[in-house]
């Protein structure tokens, strides 16, 4: 780490972008305000803070080689591992979302199979991969990683993209590989995933050119603790009705708990988007202005048509109130506890719905529609997610039968458009709104 | 004396039904959607105000459903194929527990409850295999009609499997049957196997309550109706027209709409 690095990074967080900032905000008070929308309530007011935040962590991003250890990690790895030794980090599922939600999926996704990546991988990560041979990105440029991380807690096929991507940057690769929940968790694998993260210490200080210090760590698990508590109690305000934000409006809001939790930025955003949603709540504010009936989604957003639906379903008086992708970030945080960090750590990262067994799922699926007075189901069926969306017909069966409540299939990609029909999935949904309305 | 038009546009066939306030059927029409499918509802109207023997305007309020049910200026209100069929089934048939539908280019099971309430349903995925689409395809490359591919299929003796799921790929596997002296019937039956076990997989995840019900153009094939009820093990019944059931719970609805 070179100190004119340090101090670039240091003059571009305190002057650089600041400055970028109010000429941004300059530039859009002069455009006309968009026309509202009588179906919707009042927007989130965070939501201008929300974008600083994530404009400010992508610009910087291309500031951080030379000033800090850059590292590439999966949504679902235990960063706080890194926060500790001052890591600056890119998160390329974050990413592939932003690309997805810029319509720029098939394009990057083009890229990486004319390379010869087949057309049935994760857009995730063709989309990154895309990038990554083309640098094309609507971020403006990511800083290239001294160290890739991931974790398999969310899929297989992060250990081999991240491979993939550590042959071709020629950078160090730490994976951390938490066995599948089937029944419940054992004292073996806790064992198992301790004794990784303390092998993988070493690689990762060499890569910091520091040590690792246990009471940093904790800092910053407490932190990313404060920023997942914070984050489940702003969904759990969704419990009101009408709900003060929608599941679509929680899937931007989720980018700082996914991929800056650790920091304190995470924490203090939270704090700020609780306080707004409870005032809401309180005042009898909703999301949509005629909430009739109350959704809840499966599987990670379809990124290129959150606009698109939200106004649809706003259109027909249903406001998704819980989703179980949003909810992933708050699940497990209950089982950090500091008086056993790395334990704690190892179970609170392997028992993720995705790496958990489906009677997990389905028990959590009834409780949230419950609990949040659900009316009915949408459920992604997403082609690059298999394992989000292996047993989801079951899964959608079950609920039907023990809640009968109705829901419905869509078939779609995460950012990949071409696996999207637009008629067919319309009509289902359709089908699904006359279903509920005669209900 | 009022009377309701219920317009269903699919992929390939438009169709019409006239019905009286008491949901009596007046008239009906199937028509070729073509490329044009404003022109099509509108074809079929016609045709099934002229076999009723009334005049356009004469019909009280319009329902349209189908794909192209958006393209319909006639109609009142959109409703989808879903709400549509299991409405038509259910008034032809009140015992219907499940309607199979197979038309031009999709196909869907949709399961009720005891008040003809729709309780799930599924439709098939971005695939052409198990719908009408695919055997229109195969009689071409097989230069019989649509017609004749029942009546073929019952008369074959023994079956050639066709491996392929995938309609661009049978159509190939199909040639190089063919080129192996294959005779044509048997070729037939392994292709409705085909559409069949692609619909009765849908089933697997609605369950089948009885009575079946199968509409759709595809309905009119014997040949593939019989290896339905094979399949799930149950009798299917077939309503005399049933092409015209998505359009006839669109009329039932229209009278439903005006009574309101």
């Amino acid at each position: 780490m070179s100190l004119s690095d340090k101090a670039k990074l240091q003059f571009m967080k305190d002057l650089g972008f600041p400055a970028l900032a109010s000429l941004q905000k300059a530039m859009r008070g002069k455009r006309a305000p968009r026309k509202a929308n009588p179906d919707f309530g009042p927007p989130l007011k965070c939501t201008a803070r929300l974008k600083e935040i994530m404009t400010r962590h992508y610009y910087l991003a291309r500031f951080a080689p030379g000033a800090k250890p850059v590292a590439w990690v999966t949504s679902g790895a235990p960063v706080e591992l890194l926060r500790a030794l001052d890591f600056y980090t890119i998160y390329p599922e974050n990413h592939g979302a932003l690309c997805g939600a810029q319509k720029m999926g098939p394009e990057l996704c083009q890229v990486a199979e004319d390379e010869g990546y087949s057309a049935d991988l994760c857009s995730y990560a063709r989309v990154d991969l895309g990038h990554m041979l083309s640098g094309k990105t609507p971020a403006g440029k990511l800083p290239k990683p001294d160290l890739l991380f991931c974790s398999n807690n969310i899929c297989q096929t992060v250990a081999y993209w991240y491979k993939v991507m550590a042959h071709r940057l020629g950078v160090p690769l730490v994976m951390f590989d938490t066995p599948f929940n089937y029944t419940e968790i054992s004292q073996d694998d806790i064992d198992y995933m301790v004794g990784q993260v303390k092998d993988m210490i070493p690689v990762l200080e060499k890569a910091a050119g520091k040590a690792f210090d246990m009471e940093r760590f904790i800092q910053v698990a407490e932190l990313s603790r404060a920023a997942s508590e914070l984050w489940g109690q702003c969904l759990e305000t969704m419990k009101a009705r009408p709900a003060p934000m929608t599941i679509f409006d929680a899937f931007v809001h989720l980018a700082p708990v996914v991929s800056l939790r650790g920091l304190p930025v995470a924490r203090e955003y939270y704090e700020i988007l609780l306080a707004e949603l409870l005032d809401r709540a309180r005042s009898g504010i909703g999301a949509i202005t005629n909430e009739k009936k109350r959704l809840m989604w499966d599987n990670i957003a379809i990124w290129y048509k959150v606009r698109d639906f939200s106004e649809l379903f706003a259109s027909r008086g249903m406001n998704f109130v819980a989703a179980t992708y949003t909810n992933a970030w708050a699940e497990t945080i209950q089982h950090l506890d500091m008086s056993q960090p790395l334990e704690s750590l190892a179970k609170t990262y392997s028992l993720v719905i995705l790496n958990n067994n489906l009677e997990h799922r389905l028990n959590l699926m009834a409780k949230m529609v419950s609990e949040y007075a659900v009316d009915g189901l949408v459920v992604h069926s997403a082609r690059s997610c298999k394992p989000y969306s292996l047993g989801q017909y079951d899964l959608k069966r079950l609920l039907s039968e023990r809640l009968g409540i109705p829901a419905v299939v869509i078939e779609a990609d995460i950012t990949d458009y071409r696996y999207f029909s637009e008629e067919q999935a319309l009509t289902r949904l359709e089908a699904f709104f006359e279903a509920l309305e005669a209900a | 004396m009022s009377y309701y038009a219920g317009i269903d546009v699919g992929s390939l066939s438009s169709d019409a039904v006239i019905v009286d306030a008491a949901g009596g059927i007046k008239g009906w029409a199937v028509t070729e959607t073509g490329a044009h499918s404003t022109n099509a509802a509108s074809a079929a109207l016609d045709k099934a105000l002229e076999r009723a023997g009334l005049r356009p305007d004469q019909v009280a309020y319009t329902v349209a459903t189908g794909y192209g049910r958006a393209a319909v200026p006639q109609a009142g209100k959109k409703v989808t194929e879903i709400t549509c069929h299991a409405l038509g089934a259910y008034t032809l048939f009140p015992e219907v527990g499940t309607v199979v539908d197979i038309g031009g280019q999709d196909s869907k099971v949709i399961r009720l409850g005891e008040n003809g309430k729709v309780v799930d349903f599924v439709m098939n995925d971005k695939c052409a295999a198990g719908t009408g689409r695919f055997l229109e395809v195969m009689a071409a490359k097989l230069g019989v009609t649509l017609d004749d591919l029942g009546r073929l299929s019952l008369g074959a003796e023994g079956e050639v499997a066709i491996s392929s799921v995938c309609t661009v790929f049978a159509e190939s596997e199909v040639v190089s049957l063919v080129a192996k002296n294959q005779p044509i019937p048997q070729i037939i039956k392994g292709l409705h196997r085909a559409v069949v076990n692609r619909v009765a997989a849908m089933t697997g995840t609605t369950g089948v309550r009885e009575q079946v019900i199968m509409s759709g153009g595809v309905a009119k094939n014997a040949g593939v109706v019989k290896l339905m009820a094979e399949r799930l093990g149950v009798e299917i019944s077939v309503p005399d027209e049933p092409q015209i059931v998505g359009a006839l719970g669109a009329a039932l609805l229209a009278a439903r709409e005006d009574a309101v």
